[in-house]
């Protein structure tokens, strides 16, 4: 079990299932306070249903304790309230909103509690993605693969998270964008942020964080800090490959 | 016909087109956030109509226990869901809008005499009474089925729309009725007259129509409804609940059904069941938007408008049929233009 810090997100036993079919057997997780955690695994392992279930996108058994409250299969607005963030698998923007819009609309939660400064947050996202100050004023939906990620990166930013959960989120962008969302992972841990990466590859994933689980078909198969793993003979001929040197750099 | 005829028509069909407009615009909301084609759209119209006259002539409106009836069984559903997870505070608030809000305004009407209030005032107390109804509908007969499909939210659609004309008939009876009017004035405008019941109509729509606009495009929880059409699993990861949404939706299109039913009152006799037809020519101009486009649903409530005063002077017997039949080419033609639905937002 992750030891450090008192947890921002602790998960116990979680389990979801599909009709009869389980996707996730009683899973257990945790992320520390600042920490880069990362969950790799193949493909279907259930790494995504994992972040759904643990914001309440899906129904789920077992607890999730967040902001000093523990939850069964817990309420989207409430986890969003409480200052979890979710980046997923698909983006989900809002196509046909200008990129100004769809920033605005992360700070969604924080607005109606009262907390209506959103300059400054904003100025926070421009800053770490200058791309998108250029287009602020074009619709989501003509950006570019890279620039949409980190669109949806901001956004989720934008509602000050404490946890941010990103899926996927190298998914079928070009590797040197992929280096470039990846160095920014890495830079928000400066900002305090705790963050859970779900990631295919393992290799830039084992990179940035501190901690590692590893999924397979359902359940939490190996578990470790980072650097460990990185190294461990299993993860390497499952995960890492043999003669990555290419993916290596990409990663770094 | 000549000139000065084609013109009175011209008038006529622009401020049915009005109304038109703005049933369309509240179709077009309601389909676009919670992909319900809202049937019942039309019978806020009625309601709105009645409610007003029956208050006009010093009666207390059935519609308060409608709100009431409405009321009860949203606490009771809402009231449990609120005890059982101990939340205070969506209980009070369950219960102040669904019981302490209805009671208030059966004792603040009994307490006055409507009669004698003047319009303006009537008019308020009709929306304080009829719109709230709709964000109760919304938690009864759409929040259960929320995630079903468009088939089924048709289906539900009808049953209320049922219930609703019968329930219509219960409160108002079979006769029709007609209010005051509402600015009992006249303008000759070149050969034109422009009555005082026109210009309310025209600058109502206006209002509400630049109203909506700007609602949508500068304020957050207006972007948000917009949103939620968009993508309605981003905007709840953005914490913006598609409960929330539906009532908000839902209150929107009775607010625009009955200050419609308001508006067309003085000029038209309606009975229980004149909201359906209405709505329905309110659908046909939003189907000319392809049930998304504002805009092009705004044009069309004018074409629907105008095409229906010519046909009723040229073949009275025929009018109603020759507006529906709009819908035939305005499918076709959409059909051709139409590329399918871009999966990825």
């Amino acid at each position: 079990m992750n030891p450090l810090n008192p947890p921002v997100l602790e998960v116990r036993n979680l389990s979801v299932a599909y009709g009869k079919v389980e996707a996730l057997t009683r899973a257990n997780l945790r992320v520390g306070e600042g920490q880069i955690v990362t969950v790799i695994g193949p493909n279907g392992a259930g790494k995504s249903t994992m972040l759904s279930a643990i914001i309440g996108l899906l129904r789920s058994h077992g607890q999730v304790c967040f902001d000093g409250r523990v939850a069964v299969s817990p309420e989207v607005e409430r986890m969003v309230d409480g200052g979890m963030s979710l980046v997923p698998e698909k983006r989900e923007l809002f196509g046909e909103m200008s990129v100004e819009d769809n920033l605005l609309l992360g700070a969604f939660h924080r607005y109606r509690s009262g907390e209506r400064n959103y300059r400054e947050p904003m100025a926070q996202v421009f800053a770490l993605f200058p791309r998108l100050q250029e287009r602020r004023r074009q619709r989501a939906a003509t950006l570019s693969g890279g620039e949409r990620q980190m669109l949806a990166i901001g956004r989720a930013l934008m509602g000050k998270p404490r946890l941010l959960m990103l899926d996927e989120p190298s998914l079928g962008l070009a590797p040197l964008i992929t280096r470039e969302i990846f160095r920014i992972v890495a830079d928000l841990r400066s900002t305090g942020v705790s963050i859970l990466l779900v990631e295919q590859n393992a290799r830039a994933a084992l990179a940035v964080a501190d901690y590692a689980y590893v999924l397979e078909t359902g359940s939490v198969v190996m578990e470790g800090p980072a650097a460990r793993l990185r190294h461990d003979p299993r993860v390497l001929d499952t995960y890492l490959g043999l003669g990555g040197k290419h993916q290596d750099m990409l990663a770094s | 016909m000549d000139l000065q005829i084609a013109l009175l028509i011209g008038q006529d069909g622009v401020t049915s087109g009005a109304i038109y407009a703005l049933l369309a615009l509240a179709l077009v909301l309601v389909f676009a956030v919670t992909r319900a084609i809202y049937i019942p759209q039309g019978e806020y119209v009625a309601y709105g109509a009645l409610t007003l006259a029956t208050l006009q002539s010093g009666a207390l409106p059935a519609t308060l226990w409608l709100l009431m009836g409405a009321g009860l069984a949203v606490t009771v559903i809402d009231g449990v869901a609120a005890i059982r997870k101990r939340d205070g505070r969506a209980w009070g608030a369950t219960l102040g809008w669904n019981v302490a809000y209805p009671a208030v305004l059966v004792l603040t009407l009994s307490a006055l005499s409507p009669a004698q209030l003047p319009m303006a005032l009537q008019i308020l107390l009709t929306l304080a009474i009829v719109v709230p109804i709709g964000p109760m509908i919304y938690r009864l007969a759409y929040q259960p089925v929320a995630e079903a499909s468009v088939l089924v939210l048709l289906i539900v659609s009808v049953a209320v729309h049922v219930v609703l004309v019968g329930l219509g008939l219960l409160f108002f009876g079979a006769e029709g009725s007609r209010t005051a009017p509402l600015w009992d004035a006249s303008f000759a405008v070149g050969w034109m007259t422009v009555s005082g019941q026109q210009i309310c109509v025209l600058a109502a729509s206006a209002a509400l129509i630049v109203g909506l606009y700007l609602f949508f495009e500068k304020t957050l929880y207006g972007k948000a409804l917009r949103a939620t059409a968009i993508n309605r699993n981003g905007a709840r990861l953005m914490g913006f609940s598609p409960v929330f949404a539906g009532r908000l939706t839902f209150l929107l299109a009775a607010f625009i059904g009955t200050l419609s039913g308001v508006l067309i009152a003085p000029v038209t006799t309606v009975y229980y069941d004149t909201g359906f037809l209405i709505g329905l020519k309110g659908f046909v101009a939003a189907i000319v938007g392809g049930l998304a486009s504002y805009p092009l649903a705004a044009a069309g409530a004018l074409i629907v408008g105008l095409l229906e005063s010519f046909a009723s002077f040229w073949a009275s017997a025929y009018k109603e049929a020759i507006v529906f039949t709009l819908i035939i080419p305005v499918l076709m033609w959409r059909s051709l233009h139409s590329h399918g639905i871009d999966e990825e937002a």
